[in-house]
C-alpha cells in the first residue's frame, strides 16, 4: 500500500500482525491514510498487533492521531496493541496528541418516518411559537417607544432636534431620486395600461381617472412606503445592530442616556415627518408621468387631463392617501430600531435581522393598509 | 530535537538552510504616512520571535504585510524562500496554506461552530472525508487545551480566551510550519495570558514551529521568545533580551527598564535561579 507521501505496510508475523508505517505522515496525505488504514477493520483478527513507526520520516499532528486512531480501533476490538519504535524526534509529538486525544465521534442515528414526522410537526410549532414571541416583543417594545414618545412631548428638551433634521434627510432627502424615478414610470406605465383596456370600451378619457384616484389614495404611498422600508427600515436595523455589536448601545445605557431617546425617537420623528412629504412628492410624479403619457401616446391635451383628473378626484382623494403615511413611517422605524436592538454579537445576526426588519415593515405596512381600506369603506369615503 | 525534526521536513519543499523569513528593504505607507523605512529582518527556522513596538508603530501592519494582506510601496518579502509577490494566484495559496494565523480577536467566523471553523481550511484545501474532518477538528480542539463541548458551540458563547485559543486551533488546522501570532494575550487576565504561552511553547516544541509574534505583553517576551525585535524609528532593531538591555536607544531602554519591563525580566531571572 504505497501512498504518494505515506505508507503503510502490513506483515503477519508469528502470532502478531505487524503494521510498518513509514514516509511522510501529513495532513496532505491523509486522505489516503485514511482509506488504508479503514480497510484494516475488515482484516482477520490477530491476537496482538504491533504498529511499527521506524520507517517515518515526517509526521504531524494528523498523521500521529492516526497512529494513535489505529491503535484504539484494535485495542476496541480486543485486541493488544502497541506502537514500536517511535523515533526520538516524533516523540514528544505523539504526546502532545495523546493527551488532547478526542473520543470516537458517534454516529448519528438514523431517523424512522414517525421521528421524521414529528421533527417537522416540532419544526412548526417552533417557528409559530416564534412568530408569535416576535409579535409579542414588538408588541413591547412599540409600547417602551410610546412612554418616550409621551416623556418627549412633556420635556421637549429630551427631543433631539438636529438628529431629526439628520434622519429626516438621510431617509427623506436622499431618496428623492429613486421615489421620484419609480413613482414617474408607475405612472406612466398605469396609464397606458388603463388606457389600453378602456379603449375598447371608447372610455380612453378615464385612464385618467384611474391613475387620479389609483396613485393618490393608494399607490403612491404605498410604493414610498416600500421603497422606504427598503431603504431605511434597514439600514435602521444594521446601524442599530452595528452598534448593539460595539457594545455601543450598552456604552450609552451606562452615560445614563436611554438607548430609546437617543437612536430611536430621533430616526421615528424623522421618518414621520418625511414619509408624508415624500409620499406627496411621490404622487406629483405619478400624475406628471401620467400627464406625459397622456399628452405624447394618447394624444389628451394637458389641459384636458387637468379637467379630467380635477372632475374625478377631490380634497380628500388626496389627504386619505397622505394620512396613512404617518402610520406606515411610524411601523417601519418601530421594526426597524426593535430589530437592530435585538441584534446578538454577530455578523450573522446583523444580516438575519437586517432581512427580518424589512420583511416585517412591509408586511406590517401592508396590513395597515388594508386595515385602513376597511376603516374607509366603513365610514363611506 | 523538535529543530531538526523540522527542517528535516521543509527540506523536500525548500532549500532547507537560510531564513523561514527573509525582508529587505520594506516600505509602508499607510494614509501617506511612512511606516516602515528599509526594513530588514530575518526569522530563523524553529524560533520564536517576538515583535515589540510602541502602539501605531506598525507592527501589526509588519505582520500584514508579511502575509500578504497589505501590499509594500517597496522592498521583497521571502517566506519559506519565495518570493510572494511574483508567485502566481495558486503557488500562492499552496504556500499560504503553510502558515496558519491567530488574529487578534480569533477571528472565528460567527456564524459557524468551533469545530466547523477549523473545518474551512480542511474542507477547502484537502480532499478529506467527513468522518476524519471531524475527528482532526475535535483533535486540533484537544491539541489547543479546550474542553470537548467548546466544539459545538458558536463563538458568541465563549469567552475571550477560548475564543483564541479556537482561533490558534483553526490557525493549526493544516498543520503548518509557521505561526503567526497577532497580540496573542492581549486581553487575558495574567493567568490565562501564563497558560496561553504555555500552550504556544508545547506546540512550539511537539509541532516544532517556528513563530512570529506581535505582541506588547513583556511576560510573553521573557517567557517564550528566543530573539525580540523592537520596531523603532521605522526599523527593527533585533536581538536576545540580553542584547537589547544593552541598546542605547532611549525607547528601548524605557521599555525594559521601566518598572513592568524590570519586573518581568527580574522575575524570569528569580525562576531561573530557584530551578
Amino acid at each position: 500500500m504505497q501512498g504518494s507521501g505515506g505508507w503503510l505496510e502490513i506483515a503477519r508475523g508469528d502470532d502478531a500482525l505487524v503494521l510498518q508505517a513509514g514516509g511522510c505522515w501529513l495532513v496532505a496525505s491523509a486522505a489516503e491514510l485514511d482509506r488504508s488504514l479503514n480497510r484494516l477493520d475488515t482484516l482477520a483478527a490477530a491476537t496482538t498487533v504491533r504498529i511499527d513507526l521506524a520507517g517515518i520520516e515526517m509526521l504531524d499532528t494528523v498523521g500521529a492521531w492516526l497512529v494513535l486512531r489505529t491503535r484504539r480501533r484494535f485495542e476496541g476490538r480486543g485486541i493488544a496493541t502497541s506502537i514500536e519504535n517511535v523515533p526520538q524526534a516524533f516523540a514528544p509529538l505523539l504526546d502532545q496528541v495523546a493527551k488532547g486525544e478526542p473520543p470516537e465521534p458517534v454516529p448519528a442515528p438514523r431517523l424512522g418516518f414517525a421521528q421524521t414526522l414529528r421533527a417537522a410537526l416540532e419544526f412548526v410549532g417552533e417557528e409559530t411559537f416564534k412568530f408569535l414571541e416576535a409579535a409579542r416583543e414588538l408588541l413591547g417594545f412599540f409600547g417602551l417607544v410610546c412612554i418616550a414618545v409621551l416623556r418627549a412631548f412633556r420635556e421637549p428638551a429630551r427631543l433631539r432636534t438636529v438628529s431629526v433634521v439628520a434622519q429626516m434627510q438621510r431617509a427623506g432627502v436622499s431618496a428623492l431620486p429613486i421615489v421620484g424615478l419609480l413613482s414617474f414610470l408607475i405612472g406612466v406605465v398605469l396609464t397606458f395600461q388603463g388606457a389600453d383596456q378602456l379603449r375598447r370600451f371608447g372610455a380612453e378619457i378615464f385612464a385618467v381617472d384611474l391613475l387620479g384616484l389609483g396613485v393618490l389614495r393608494e399607490l403612491g404611498v404605498l410604493l414610498t412606503a416600500i421603497i422606504v422600508a427598503g431603504r431605511s427600515g434597514s439600514a435602521f436595523t444594521a446601524e442599530l445592530g452595528a452598534m448593539q455589536v460595539n457594545e455601543e448601545v450598552d456604552a450609552l445605557r451606562t452615560l445614563g442616556l436611554d438607548p430609546v431617546d437617543v437612536l430611536v425617537l430621533p430616526r421615528l420623528f424623522g421618518l414621520i415627518l418625511a414619509l408624508p412629504l415624500l409620499t406627496f412628492y411621490a404622487n406629483f410624479m405619478a400624475l406628471l408621468g401620467g400627464a406625459l403619457m397622456c399628452w405624447i401616446a394618447l394624444g389628451i391635451p394637458l389641459v384636458e387631463f387637468m379637467r379630467e383628473l380635477h372632475d374625478s378626484i377631490s380634497e380628500w382623494t388626496f389627504w386619505l392617501g397622505v394620512l396613512k403615511a404617518p402610520f406606515f413611517a411610524a411601523s417601519i422605524a418601530v421594526v426597524g430600531c426593535r430589530r437592530g436592538l435585538s441584534v446578538e454579537r454577530s455578523a450573522e445576526s446583523v444580516g438575519r435581522s437586517t432581512t427580518l426588519s424589512v420583511v416585517e415593515s412591509i408586511f406590517l405596512v401592508i396590513l395597515i393598509d388594508a386595515a385602513f381600506s376597511i376603516l374607509f369603506a366603513q365610514l363611506h369615503i | 530535537m523538535p529543530r531538526s525534526r523540522s527542517s528535516s521536513r521543509s527540506s523536500i519543499s525548500d532549500r532547507a538552510d537560510g531564513p523561514i523569513i527573509r525582508v529587505r528593504g520594506l516600505v509602508t505607507r499607510l494614509g501617506g504616512r511612512v511606516l516602515h523605512d528599509q526594513l530588514d529582518l530575518d526569522v530563523r527556522r524553529g524560533e520564536v520571535l517576538g515583535v515589540v513596538g510602541g502602539s501605531g508603530s506598525g507592527k501589526s501592519v509588519l505582520l500584514r504585510t508579511i502575509i500578504g494582506l497589505m501590499r509594500p510601496a517597496a522592498g521583497t518579502i521571502e517566506v519559506f524562500g519565495e518570493d510572494l509577490q511574483t508567485q502566481s494566484e495558486q503557488r500562492r495559496r499552496q504556500i499560504e496554506a503553510r502558515w496558519g494565523v491567530l488574529f487578534q480577536d480569533g477571528a472565528l467566523f460567527s456564524s459557524m461552530t468551533v469545530a466547523q471553523n477549523i473545518a474551512v481550511p480542511l474542507h477547502e484545501q484537502l480532499a478529506l472525508r467527513a468522518p476524519l474532518i471531524d475527528e482532526i477538528a475535535a483533535l486540533k480542539v484537544g491539541l489547543v487545551g479546550l474542553p470537548r463541548e467548546a466544539a459545538a458551540k458558536h463563538p458568541a458563547e465563549l469567552s475571550g480566551g477560548m475564543r483564541k485559543r479556537a482561533g490558534l486551533a483553526r490557525a493549526l488546522a493544516l498543520d503548518p510550519q509557521l505561526l503567526f501570532l497577532d497580540e496573542p494575550t492581549a486581553g487575558l487576565d495574567p493567568i490565562g495570558a501564563a497558560a496561553f504561552d504555555a500552550l504556544i511553547r508545547d506546540l512550539r516544541m511537539a509541532l516544532g514551529l517556528t513563530v512570529f509574534m506581535v505582541t506588547h505583553d513583556l511576560d510573553s517576551l521573557v517567557a517564550i521568545c528566543d530573539r525580540i525585535a523592537v520596531l523603532v524609528d521605522k526599523r527593527l532593531r533585533i536581538g536576545t533580551m540580553a542584547e537589547l538591555l544593552r541598546d542605547p536607544d532611549p525607547w528601548i531602554q524605557a521599555y525594559f527598564r521601566g518598572p513592568r519591563g524590570r519586573a518581568a525580566i527580574t522575575e524570569r531571572a528569580a525562576g531561573r535561579s530557584d530551578g
